[in-house]
């Protein structure tokens, strides 16, 4: 077995180094640089603070544009930005809901918000389509932008990135922290150093002192950057914390009971010999 | 190999039962009695592997159809919004199905390469061999088909290309390609299908695996020596316990290597295109398939023209189901066979490889290098084979496996 897999390994890196020559020879764009994140690594956790901040910015920021159709509820889940009941329930109230159903009347009625309710699109644009008027492209719907977002790593180190302790699954949040702090060239608010192409379709949408923070976090497009990445991988992915306990759990127990089948199988097998 | 049973039941409702309907003693004889080879090493206990695997993608995909809506306006939220925030759990249960493929993939390959390596094709195992051969191709199948089904960019993309193929086909290929959509296009009907097939499929691979271990049962397995057995007191172990708790202690390392993609890395093997929901008027930038398929994939577009690239395609898989009669070399073991041995680690370079080129964006260089490796995949199989059969000095093989084992004991001491 180990035979096998070396040689293979060998011939196939040697084989995929001289392909991956050649693709490395065509022009690059700077690649999302990667952050350290509270919840990345083995054992990362999403950071509640961090997750209040993000929905605080996504709410005075990014809702102006884009979608997030999670319901209210959700925010006050654990493992998420933990609001309290009654937050939520205030948060949700503050929103006004188009009823599925029509009333008695027949009529379509709208309705403050339940926190069963799914977050509201943006007044502004009722559908893609507008958006798509104003913008060019529609603003995408942010509820899983962080799992819709990856950029090539190359060969090898998309091999590194599956192996225990290096394993990386934060592409996303890394790339939406480089598209809002890659709108480096003043003279074009349309021009991103990370944007494939460069040209993208969103103007600057957020810069220093945006978003009026309570908690002391200092005022500045990287923590705001942060903050939302951070929110909407949770957003994306809103049962890692569960997802990691219950996988560390799931490896003990299967460390333990390989290594005792394993003892079991020599134990059969010296009668054999 | 296993012959008429020789169970009797201990007790009286059980000889009432088996004098009847003699279930009991298929399984005693199947997988407690049955006499599988002393020399048998990791790589056979893939076939347990694939059984486990295929359970469990039953399993999770059951579950699954509870919860998912196979309509085109639906399908993208009931997987996204439903099943991973919602049901309890249901992240659980779609991670475990959609890398459980990768995995069952995964454990195909080898199962397949171990094949080829140790020339499980050989008479008397050429029927077992090409039953593999379709659930391979059941396998594709299934896979593709529930690949489309999350409704989400890459899967209209990739229905869209594997579908277009069978436009390839002259005179009736475009009235095929409309009557497999329900429509001119990839649409709401196809999906509908796709689903009914994609939970039909697994019970027809189900029964092809019956078969294979029902052919398996017959011939016997072939072992790392390659010779057969000849006594079966000294050449064989029971299945029980001996294979048994082999199978379950790989499995269990096999499960390890699955968790940790459910768990940790969830989303490491699944394209990030998929989600973004399907829309017609926007077609992802690199259109690639899941990793199982890019060697295919890559041949598939080193061959300029459409019809010939996909004759290519479906030839790479179906030539497999020749290999009996390509090589016909009568030592089956490639421990035995330098030169075959030596072309077959090339050959897994060489699905390596074009795995490679499949998964990046076509260029000159690119195309040149997948046309080469391509000419290497089929000469594999058309040239190195055949004069292989005839011409390769074949080391001397042992006079059976008992004296197989002894000599590599003698070796260790």
């Amino acid at each position: 077995m180990i035979r096998f897999t070396i040689k293979a390994l060998a011939s196939a890196v040697a084989l995929v180094s001289i392909v991956g020559g050649v693709a490395f020879a065509e022009g690059e764009q700077p690649k999302p640089p990667r952050e350290s994140w509270s919840f990345g690594g083995m054992t990362g956790t999403y950071n509640k603070a961090q997750l209040q901040r993000g929905f605080q910015v996504y709410r005075e920021v990014c809702s102006n544009c884009h979608a997030l159709s999670i319901p209210f509820r959700t925010l006050g889940q654990s493992g998420g930005p933990e609001f309290s009941e009654d937050q939520v329930k205030t948060l949700a109230a503050s929103y006004q809901v188009t009823n599925p159903e029509p009333n008695d009347k027949g009529e379509i009625f709208k309705r403050p918000g339940t926190p069963a309710d799914i977050i509201p699109r943006p007044d502004g644009y009722p559908n893609d389509q507008a958006a798509a008027a104003a913008f060019g492209k529609a603003p995408p719907d942010m509820n899983l932008l962080a799992k819709a977002r990856k950029y090539e790593r190359g060969f090898p180190w998309f091999v590194f990135d599956a192996l225990p302790g290096l394993q990386y699954q934060e592409m996303g949040a890394d790339y939406i922290h480089a598209i809002l702090t890659g709108y480096t060239n003043t003279d074009d608010p349309t021009w991103n150093l990370y944007y494939p192409g460069h040209k993208i379709a969103m103007p600057q949408p957020i810069s220093d002192g945006a978003v009026d923070y309570k908690d002391g976090t200092p005022k500045t497009l990287d923590n705001y950057s942060r903050d939302i990445a951070a929110f909407l991988s949770w957003a994306a992915e809103p049962n890692l914390n569960e997802r990691r306990r219950i996988g560390l759990g799931v490896m003990i127990f299967m460390f333990v009971l390989a290594g005792l089948l394993y003892f079991t199988k020599k134990r059969v097998w010296e009668s054999a010999h | 190999m296993s012959g008429p049973s020789t169970f009797v039941p201990k007790s009286a409702i059980g000889r009432w039962f088996e004098s009847r309907l003699p279930v009991m003693g298929l399984m005693h004889s199947s997988f407690v009695a049955y006499p599988v080879p002393r020399n048998l090493n990791y790589m056979w206990t893939f076939g347990a592997i694939l059984s486990f695997m295929l359970i469990a993608q039953i399993i999770t995909g059951v579950v699954l159809a509870m919860h998912y809506v196979g309509s085109a306006s639906q399908a993208f939220q009931s997987i996204n919004d439903h099943i991973m925030r919602d049901v309890n759990y249901g992240w659980l249960i779609r991670y475990m199905h959609t890398n459980g493929a990768s995995l069952f993939f995964l454990a195909a390959y080898i199962h397949m390469m171990r094949g080829l390596y140790y020339g499980s094709y050989k008479p008397p195992r050429e029927l077992l061999w090409i039953i593999g051969v379709v659930i391979y191709l059941l396998m594709t199948a299934t896979a593709f088909l529930g690949y489309v089904l999350p409704w989400g960019a890459m899967s209209f993309a990739g229905a869209t290309v594997i579908t277009n193929l069978f436009t390839a086909i002259p005179v009736i290929g475009t009235p095929l390609a409309h009557w497999l959509w329900g429509g001119f296009a990839v649409g709401a009907p196809t999906l509908t299908r796709f689903f009914a097939l994609h939970y039909l499929l697994p019970f027809v691979i189900a029964a092809f695996v019956g078969l294979h271990v029902w052919a398996l049962h017959v011939t016997g397995q072939n072992n790392p020596d390659g010779v057969e057995v000849k006594n079966v007191e000294r050449d064989t172990v029971a299945f029980t316990p001996y294979a048994t708790i082999k199978d379950i202690f790989a499995v269990s390392v096999f499960f390890i290597l699955y968790a940790w993609l459910i768990f940790y890395i969830p989303n490491y093997l699944l394209d990030a295109d998929n989600y973004n929901i399907a829309n017609p008027l926007v077609t992802p930038a690199h259109v690639v398939p899941e990793w199982y398929l890019l060697p295919f994939y890559a041949i598939l577009r080193a061959i300029p023209n459409k019809l010939l690239g996909v004759v290519a395609l479906v030839a790479a898989i179906v030539i497999l189901a020749f290999v009996p009669w390509l090589d016909r070399n009568p030592v089956k073991s490639a421990k035995y066979r330098p030169a075959f041995r030596f072309f077959f680690w090339v050959f897994v370079a060489i699905c390596i490889g074009l795995g490679y080129i499949g998964s990046q964006e076509p260029n000159d260089a690119m195309t040149m290098v997948a046309r080469i490796l391509t000419g290497g995949y089929f000469g594999f199989f058309l040239v190195v084979m055949p004069v292989l059969s005839f011409t390769e000095k074949t080391r001397p093989i042992p006079a059976s496996i008992a004296d197989a084992v002894l000599a590599k004991k003698t070796a260790e001491a």
